[in-house]
């Protein structure tokens, strides 16, 4: 493909400064079963170019789904003509070094790969799931889902890049939803669609799933007797699968070099964070180190380099709590003039790339699991988001989770059901008193993070160890 | 665009008849188009961020055989040359896949005979009028957001004959204004005609709006508030319902936020009233098997749950009545119903309390109990005795809705707005959602 797409781009006649073609091509299977049921059976394939063409500083776009000559020329000579109606009002004129030549490769790590289950194998794992999440009557609704994606991308440009990735991924999904009379709880394999990777079946068929399927079924049920998380300010300890959602929407999208800049103040929001801040704000306590890390084996969002040719490296963005980068490739990096990651990324082959979180970690400390819990004397321990809403400076947040466990003297014990939490991201990162070690880091991801304009939902990973926060406001539900 | 719809068109009922001559004498099928050329510029501080262009299409293709199902996606091109055969392999890659999946006792045929075609023409702006026409009346304010325009397809036909075809040429500016201290104020201004006078009106109006937001935002404590939330802000509101709402799926399988209504242990305000309404024209009345909504479908009538949206799956399953509802039982053309505040008398009503224009980022804190949280953002102010006092510093709301719909709701204008719903991922959305304002008492703020 890379030399078709290489004999494309010479065959282009367009003026221009700079000319890159993107092509993606991706079949995806999502199979879930309800009930017992099988809901959802969809393979979706899609394939295009990305014509990007940089005139006058001004970069214009055209993406069709046509791979003919023909069609091709049309959407460059298109792109040329967007780049020229608009290269007057420039925002800021793109560097051609914003877009470097690279030459690369980059597959996903994979054990199994997906046909290794034909699609009667996948369904029938998929409903003895549900069948072992209902472990009672009051189980009114089970669900299981698996998506594999396999998805490449080739990227040439008129400096010279020739460029491929082809990632295999796999997302997993299972919940059991109990009820009795007005009392709902549902409880799932660590948040929604939280276990995303890249890799196969092995993800799937893990040595703990069955445990793990009954684990949940029971523990919906327990949610159903559980009393109400109680209203205080206290010690708040998270689980990996919370920290997820706690470092994507406080940490990671704050740092969006765009937010920050005011191209998302229309849809997503801007940022607390000012262009001065890094390299000195003290973003948390000094136990928080968050690194971008497109290295980590399986981790959702890896890759090589990102969709403008920039090669990917691990960086820290936050060091014992002093921010040191922002979230942004180096058309962001110019415009700014501060430090960023090889993170600008587009959703698919029919979306320009943006500033995009990649694989964002808050690394280990000290302390095992039991360690950790020892040392709180009253405190709530919670699991997997349910629910998630901050403001459009990244500030204000309210947070929810499936399931809590209060710490009493150094001990988990009661179950509580509807555990929410609310805060302000400064204060509540500076509260971070303690970060498990490595063996309590747990990695998941989301396919689901939205931003831009045309909108994009795009995959991020997030591997985090236990933590815990001093002073936090905790509630349960009710109206 | 009448040619360009019309050689679509075509491609389309060829790649059905092919679909239709291959099939076998025991399947089925449904097969449906969405499509879309558009313009994207996007902006920021008054000038172009990015701009470009989209020319997508993907067709997705159900086959069902046996009470088994599987469904294929792939792009459609128009070009014949390279979507037939790419039909004939999807057909082929379904067969393989059906006959290994379990039986779907609640599989619903494609039945029926409607057909539809509806085809708006529209009169938009050339890519090298977007940023000429629209920068220069903005030029010396701070405006961020997204232009969007072009044609977009919905289509579907079926084993069984049935066809439709909406076809629609639009555009939508979803933009912001901003003050030097980070104050804003929304807007919307969409159509299928590029009205330049219209849309220098609107920015005008937003200016004035603007001009309120000169002095420093007030601090406001947490704790309940009289409030009146414009119509930007209830249809974000509304968007929460086809989230766990007005779905009977979801109700059946306990996921409903509209339970306590539906188990008879809870109502809303007399004053408020949701319904479907199709009237609008904006988005097709066809779902996924060709069934056709009816115009109108109330949903909450005078406060009572009377109908929850029904797929025929759905209706299979449970034993009910499909009324029309897609396969994921949202709304598609929602509206409230208005109630008897004028504007003039929206800030002597409120007396004092919060006026807030827009809503945003919102999630359920209780699903069951109706509970949801958000914040409020753009033009939000604090009004003393029938006068705006200040813009507020943002906050966070958690109410129930079995509250603010409920026996919280004062007041609803006599007024609707439509809130075009501008949302584009993956493919540019189409209607929105007709809506009035409302003045409610004690809205929960708790940060």
């Amino acid at each position: 493909m890379i030399v078709e797409l290489s004999n494309l781009l010479s065959a282009l006649n367009v003026s221009a400064d700079w000319i890159g073609l993107r092509a993606t091509q991706e079949a995806s299977t999502h199979r879930t079963v309800r009930d017992g049921i099988p809901e959802y059976n969809r393979t979706t394939t899609t394939q295009g170019i990305m014509v990007e063409v940089l005139v006058n500083g001004q970069i214009g776009y055209a993406a069709t789904n046509l791979l003919t000559l023909e069609s091709v020329q049309a959407a460059a000579l298109t792109a040329q003509r967007q780049a020229i109606a608009a290269s007057e009002w420039n925002i800021h004129p793109t560097p051609l070094s914003a877009r470097p030549k690279v030459v690369e490769d980059y597959t996903s790590p994979i054990l199994k790969p997906f046909d290794a289950l034909t699609p009667g194998e996948i369904s029938e794992i998929l409903t003895k799931i549900c069948q072992t999440l209902k472990v009672s009557d009051q189980i009114v609704q089970t669900s299981a889902t698996a998506i594999v994606t396999e998805t490449e991308t080739w990227f040439v440009s008129s400096n010279g890049s020739e460029a491929h990735q082809k990632f295999w991924m796999i997302s997993t999904d299972y919940s059991a939803t109990a009820q009795e009379g007005a009392i709902v709880q549902r409880r799932s394999n660590n948040g929604g669609l939280a276990h995303c990777y890249q890799g196969g079946i092995e993800h799937l068929v893990t040595p703990d799933l069955w445990q793990r399927v009954k684990q949940i079924g029971d523990q919906a049920i327990e949610l159903l007797t559980a009393e109400e998380c109680p209203t205080e300010t206290t010690t708040l300890v998270l689980a990996p699968d919370q920290m997820l959602l706690q470092i994507h929407e406080s940490v990671g999208h704050p740092l969006e070099l765009d937010r920050i800049l005011g191209d998302e103040r229309n849809y997503a929001g801007g940022s607390f964070i000012k262009l001065e801040d890094f390299g000195k704000r003290v973003y948390g306590s000094p136990l928080m180190n968050i690194t971008f890390d497109p290295t980590v084996p399986g981790e959702f969002a890896s890759y090589r380099f990102d969709d403008t040719g920039t090669p990917a490296t691990r960086e820290y963005l936050i060091k014992e709590g002093t921010l040191m980068r922002g979230v942004g490739s180096l058309e962001s990096q110019a415009r700014a003039g501060v430090l960023g990651v090889a993170s600008t990324r587009a959703s698919s082959w029919n979306r320009p790339p943006i500033d995009r979180m990649g694989n964002l970690n808050l690394e280990p400390g000290s302390g095992s699991f039991e360690e950790t819990i020892t040392s709180v004397d009253r405190g709530i321990f919670m699991e997997a988001n349910r629910s998630w809403s901050i403001d459009d400076q990244r500030h204000k947040f309210q947070f929810s989770c499936e399931y809590g466990r209060l710490i009493e003297q150094g001990k988990l014990t009661k179950t509580v059901r509807n555990p929410n939490y609310r805060g302000v991201t400064p204060e509540f990162w500076g509260s971070l008193i303690k970060v498990g070690d490595r063996s309590t880091w747990q990695m998941y991801g989301t396919p689901f993070c939205g931003k831009g304009e045309p909108n994009q939902a795009i995959r991020v990973g997030h591997g985090s160890p236990i933590a815990v926060f001093a002073n936090v406001e905790v509630f349960g539900g009710g109206a | 665009m009448t040619k360009t719809v019309s050689f679509l068109e075509s491609s389309f009922d060829q790649l059905v008849e092919t679909i239709a001559d291959q099939l076998k004498p025991d399947e089925h099928f449904t097969l449906s188009l969405n499509s879309e050329q558009s313009q994207f510029t996007r902006f920021n501080h008054a000038k172009v961020r990015q701009t470009g262009s989209v020319n997508d299409g993907s067709l997705s293709l159900t086959l069902m055989r046996d009470q088994r199902s599987s469904d294929h996606q792939f792009p459609f091109t128009g070009d014949l040359e390279i979507d037939r055969p790419r039909a004939k392999t999807a057909l082929e890659a379904l067969r393989k896949d059906v006959s290994q999946l379990p039986v779907n006792p609640y599989l619903v045929l494609p039945s029926g005979n409607a057909t539809s075609q509806e085809i708006y023409t529209g009169q938009l702006l050339t890519i090298d009028e977007v940023v000429p026409t629209l920068l220069p009346v903005v030029a010396d304010l701070d405006f961020t957001g997204l232009y969007a325009a072009g044609l977009m397809i919905r289509a579907y036909a079926d084993s069984v004959g049935q066809k439709h075809w909406f076809a629609t040429e639009s555009f939508s500016l979803d933009y912001s204004l901003f003050t030097p201290d980070g104050q804003a104020v929304k807007g919307t201004f969409a159509g299928d005609r590029w009205d330049q006078s219209a849309y220098a009106t609107k920015i005008q109006t937003s200016r004035q709006q603007l001009d309120r937001l000169s002095q420093p935002p007030k601090s406001i404590s947490r704790g309940s508030y009289r409030t009146y939330l414009a119509p930007a802000a209830i249809a974000e509101l509304v968007y929460m319902l086809s989230w766990g709402g007005v779905s009977e799926s979801s109700f059946q399988q306990g996921g409903s936020c509209l339970g306590a209504m539906r188990r008879g242990e809870k109502k809303l305000s007399p004053k408020f009233t949701l319904r479907e309404n199709f009237r609008h024209g904006l988005v097709p009345r066809f779902n996924e098997l060709g069934e056709v909504a009816p115009l109108d479908l109330s949903i909450v009538e005078e406060g009572e749950l009377v109908n929850m949206l029904i797929s025929s799956q759905t209706a299979k399953e449970y034993k009910l009545v499909a009324n029309g509802a897609d396969q994921g039982e949202t709304l598609r053309s929602p509206e409230i119903a208005p109630g008897e505040l004028s504007s003039e008398q929206i800030l002597a009503t409120l007396g004092t309390g919060l006026y807030l224009s827009n809503l945003h980022y919102l999630n359920w804190s209780d699903r069951p109990t109706g509970r949801i949280t958000g914040m409020t953002r753009y033009a939000c102010f604090w009004v003393e005795e029938g006068e705006i006092v200040a813009p507020i510093e943002n906050l966070r709301f958690d109410d129930s809705f079995y509250q603010f719909w409920g026996e919280n709701l004062a007041a609803l204008t006599n007024f609707q707005e439509f809130i075009p719903d501008v949302g584009t991922y993956e493919n540019r959305n189409l209607g929105g959602t007709w809506v009035p304002g409302m003045i409610v008492n004690d809205f929960t703020y708790t940060l």
